[in-house]
C-alpha cells in the first residue's frame, strides 16, 4: 500500500515537472470526491426521516431508524495494467449529523480510465490497529475484550417484534470475535471491498456511492429482528452474516459528475 | 529606503491612534497567551479542543475570568456566584439535587459540574443543550429569576465602577470599556483552563497505576455489550473524555414532565433526551441525573440494571426494557461502582488555580 502512495508521488512529481499544460483543455490530474446517498430499496433515506419514517424490512419487520454512522476507508483505483492507486485514509459517514457525507480525497487522481474504483467497508485489519484521534473522539472504538479497533458500522434502531412491543436493535458491524477477554480469536475477516466498476476520470469528479440500507436486512441472510437485535457485538455468527450481507448489494455506483 | 518604511509605519501608526475611537485602548498592549495545558492523554487520543478564534485564552483573560466566577457581584444582591452552585470541591458542580437562586427560588435541574468543557466539540451546553456556546452560556444565569437574578446594565456599571476590574479588563482585553461580551468572554477562558485529568484511571492509562481485581471487572461490565454496555454513550479508555456529549433518553421516565431536548428542538422525538453526562468525578457530583433524583451511585446501577421506563424515545441502546433491564449480579453492581470511582480526580478540587 505504502508502495502505492510512493508510485502516485512519481506519477504527480512527472506531471508537476511537466509544467503547466500547453493545452488548457487537457486535464491531467483531477480533484475526486465521493458522495454517499442512502435509500431503502430505492426511496431516499435522510436523517430527516431517523425516528420516524417507518421501513419494512425482507422479513417483515417494521422498524425506524434511529442512527446511523459507518467507516470506509482505502479507497483505490485501479487501472487496466493492474497499476493501483491507493488513498491511504478513512472516513467516517455519519449520516445522523449530516458529516462526512461527502468525502474528499486529498490527493489529484491521474486523468484516464480505470478498470475498478473500490473502498473498503470498514477497516482492514492492520488499519484497525492504528490509532485515530478522529474516530476516539467519535468513542466510534471496540472494547479491548472483543479485540480494539473500531466499529465499522453503527446502525441503531426501532422495530415492532413479534408480539407488537417497539423494542431497540443495534445492527453494529465489528472484526468478527470469538472467546472475547485477554486472548480473543478471529473467525475470519468482516470488513468488505466493495467495488464500484469501471469509471473514466476525464475532471474533476464527484462519484455517487448509493447505499441501499434495506440490503443489510436481505441477501443472502434473511435478517430475522426478532432473534438479531441487540448484543451483536460478541457474536461471531452474526458478525458474518452481516458481512455477508453488506458483500452483497448494500453499495452500488449512481451517478458521476465531472 | 529602510528609514523611509520606518517613517511610514510611525506616521500610520499616529494616524491610527489619533483616528481610534476607543480613548480607553493602549496601543501596543497585547495580552500574554496561554495555551491550553492539554494533558498527553488527551493529545494523543482525541482532537483539539474549541477555543473560538474571538476569544484566545490570555494569562490575563483568565485570570479575570476567574474573578468573575468566584465573584457575587454577579448576582442581584451580591450574595451568589457562578461558584455557589459550581463549587470546586464538588468538582464544579454542587450537592443538591435543585440549586437555590437570591431569592430562595428553586430551579429544576440539577448543577452540571464544569471540566474539560473545551472538549465539547458541538458546543452544546445544559442538560438539554439550549446552550450554543461558554460565551453565550454564561448570559444566562446572570439574568435567569431563578439564579443571580441580576441585569447586565447593572452587572456593567458595578463592574465599571469597581475599584479594581477596569484595570482587570483593560489588562485582559486591551480597554477599559466594559462589556457583556467581554465579561463573558473572560469567564469562558476560565472555564476552559477547568481540565479534570488525573485520575486513578488516568494514571492506569499511563501504565502508572494498576487497577484492582474489582475495578477491572468495572470496566468489563462498563464494556460488555451483554452487562453494563455503558461505553456506547459515555465513552471507553480511548477517549478521556468519557462522554460522547450527545442527547439520549436513558429510561428514566415512562412520561416526562421536562422535555429535554424535545423543548429545545420542538421536535416530539427528541423528549425525554438529555446529554450525556461525562462519568469522571462521579465522587464529588451527587446526586446524579438531570433532576438529581438519584443520591447514590447504587441508585444510578440499579436504574440501569433493572429500573429502566419504556416510552416512546428511549434509547434503543437499552436492553431488555419490558425486565427493567439487564440484571446485573450483585458483584457486577459492586465492581461497576468501584470502576466509576477509578475516574475520580481529587487534584482537580484542590488545584490553586482552579480555587479562590
Ligand atoms: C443557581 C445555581 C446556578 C448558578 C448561580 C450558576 N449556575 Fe451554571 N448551571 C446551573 C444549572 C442548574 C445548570 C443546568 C442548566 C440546564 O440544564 O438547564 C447549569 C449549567 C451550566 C453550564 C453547562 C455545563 C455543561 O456541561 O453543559 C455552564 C457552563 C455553567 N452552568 C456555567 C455557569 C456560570 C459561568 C455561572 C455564573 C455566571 C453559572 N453557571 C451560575 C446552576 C447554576
Ligand atoms: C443510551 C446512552 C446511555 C447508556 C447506554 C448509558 N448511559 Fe448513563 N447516562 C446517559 C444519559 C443521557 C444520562 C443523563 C440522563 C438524565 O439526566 O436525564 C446518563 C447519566 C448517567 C449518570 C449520572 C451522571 C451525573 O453526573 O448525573 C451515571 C453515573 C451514568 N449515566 C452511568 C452509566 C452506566 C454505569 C451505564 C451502564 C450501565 C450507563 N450510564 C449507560 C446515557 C447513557
Amino acid at each position: 500500500m505504502k508502495k502505492m502512495l510512493a508510485l502516485l508521488l512519481v506519477v504527480s512529481i512527472s506531471f508537476v515537472s511537466c509544467g503547466e499544460d500547453n493545452d488548457d483543455n487537457i486535464k491531467t490530474s483531477a480533484k475526486t470526491s465521493f458522495e454517499f446517498t442512502h435509500n431503502w430499496d430505492g426511496a431516499p433515506v435522510s436523517n430527516a426521516d431517523f425516528e420516524n419514517t417507518e421501513y419494512t424490512n425482507a422479513n417483515g419487520e417494521v422498524l425506524t431508524i434511529s442512527r446511523l454512522r459507518y467507516l470506509i476507508s482505502d479507497v483505490t483505483f485501479t487501472k487496466a495494467n493492474g497499476e493501483e492507486i491507493v488513498i491511504d485514509g478513512h472516513n467516517l459517514v455519519d449520516v445522523t449529523n449530516n458529516n462526512g457525507l461527502i468525502y474528499n480525497i486529498d490527493t489529484n487522481i491521474p486523468t484516464g480510465a480505470y478498470t475498478n474504483v473500490s473502498f473498503t467497508f470498514g477497516f482492514d485489519n492492520e488499519d484497525n490497529a492504528g490509532n485515530y484521534t478522529d474516530l476516539n473522539s467519535e468513542s466510534f472504538n471496540v472494547p479491548d475484550m472483543l479485540g480494539g479497533g473500531y466499529h465499522y458500522m453503527q446502525f441503531d434502531g426501532k422495530f415492532m417484534d413479534t408480539s407488537s412491543t417497539e423494542q431497540g436493535f443495534n445492527y453494529h458491524s465489528i472484526r468478527a470475535v470469538d472467546s472475547p477477554g485477554m486472548n480473543p480469536t478471529f473467525p475470519q475477516d468482516t470488513f468488505f471491498t466493495v467495488d464500484l466498476g469501471a469509471i473514466s476520470i476525464t475532471n474533476d469528479a464527484t462519484i455517487e456511492v448509493k447505499t441501499n440500507l434495506a440490503e443489510w436486512f436481505k441477501n443472502p441472510n434473511t435478517w430475522d429482528l426478532n432473534t438479531l437485535n441487540q448484543m451483536l457485538m460478541p457474536n461471531s455468527s452474526a458478525q458474518i452474516m452481516m458481512h455477508d450481507n453488506g458483500k452483497n448489494g448494500v453499495f452500488g455506483l449512481g451517478t458521476i459528475t465531472q | 529606503m529602510k528609514k523611509w518604511t520606518v517613517h511610514i509605519v510611525c506616521f500610520a501608526f499616529l494616524i491610527l491612534a489619533s483616528c481610534s475611537d476607543d480613548e480607553n485602548q493602549v496601543q501596543g498592549y497585547e495580552p500574554t497567551p496561554l495555551p491550553l495545558d492539554i494533558p498527553p492523554l488527551f493529545e494523543q487520543n482525541i482532537i483539539a479542543p474549541v477555543i473560538p478564534s474571538g476569544n484566545p485564552q490570555t494569562v490575563e483573560g483568565v485570570a479575570l475570568g476567574k474573578k468573575l466566577f468566584f465573584d457575587k457581584i454577579l448576582s442581584g444582591d451580591e450574595t451568589q456566584a457562578c461558584a455557589t452552585c459550581h463549587a470546586p470541591q464538588n468538582a464544579f458542580s454542587d450537592n443538591t439535587p435543585f440549586s437555590e437562586g437570591i431569592d430562595g427560588n428553586l430551579g429544576t435541574r440539577n448543577s452540571m459540574p464544569l471540566f474539560n468543557l473545551a472538549w465539547n466539540y458541538n458546543e452544546r451546553f445544559a442538560w438539554d443543550g439550549k446552550e450554543l456556546s461558554l460565551e453565550r452560556q454564561a448570559q444566562e444565569p446572570v439574568q435567569n429569576p431563578i439564579e443571580m437574578h441580576s441585569n447586565w446594565d447593572d452587572v456593567i456599571d458595578k463592574l465599571s465602577n469597581h475599584s479594581e476590574y477596569p484595570e482587570l479588563f483593560r489588562k485582559a482585553f486591551n480597554t477599559t470599556t466594559i462589556t457583556k461580551e467581554l465579561t463573558t468572554r473572560a469567564i469562558a477562558q476560565f472555564e476552559r483552563t477547568l481540565i479534570s485529568s488525573n485520575s486513578k484511571f488516568d494514571k492506569f492509562s499511563l501504565g502508572q497505576a494498576t487497577l484492582t481485581p474489582e475495578e477491572q471487572n468495572g470496566l468489563d461490565v462498563f464494556m460488555d455489550e451483554e452487562r453494563g454496555d455503558c461505553f456506547h454513550c459515555h465513552g471507553n479508555p480511548n477517549n478521556p473524555l468519557w462522554t460522547d456529549n450527545i442527547f439520549h433518553n436513558n429510561g428514566l421516565d415512562a412520561t416526562f414532565t421536562d422535555l429535554g431536548l424535545g423543548g429545545v428542538s420542538g421536535d416530539p422525538s427528541d423528549n425525554g433526551k438529555f446529554k450525556s453526562p461525562s462519568i469522571r468525578n462521579l465522587a464529588f457530583t451527587a446526586p446524579y441525573m438531570h433532576d438529581g433524583r438519584f443520591s447514590t451511585l447504587e441508585e444510578v446501577i440499579n436504574h440501569y440494571s433493572e429500573g429502566l421506563q419504556d416510552s416512546p424515545t428511549i434509547d434503543p441502546l437499552m436492553k431488555k426494557v419490558e425486565q427493567g433491564g439487564v440484571q446485573l449480579t450483585d458483584q457486577d453492581k459492586a465492581d461497576l461502582k468501584a470502576f466509576l470511582l477509578t475516574l475520580s480526580d481529587s487534584s482537580f478540587l484542590t488545584n490553586p488555580d482552579f480555587t479562590n
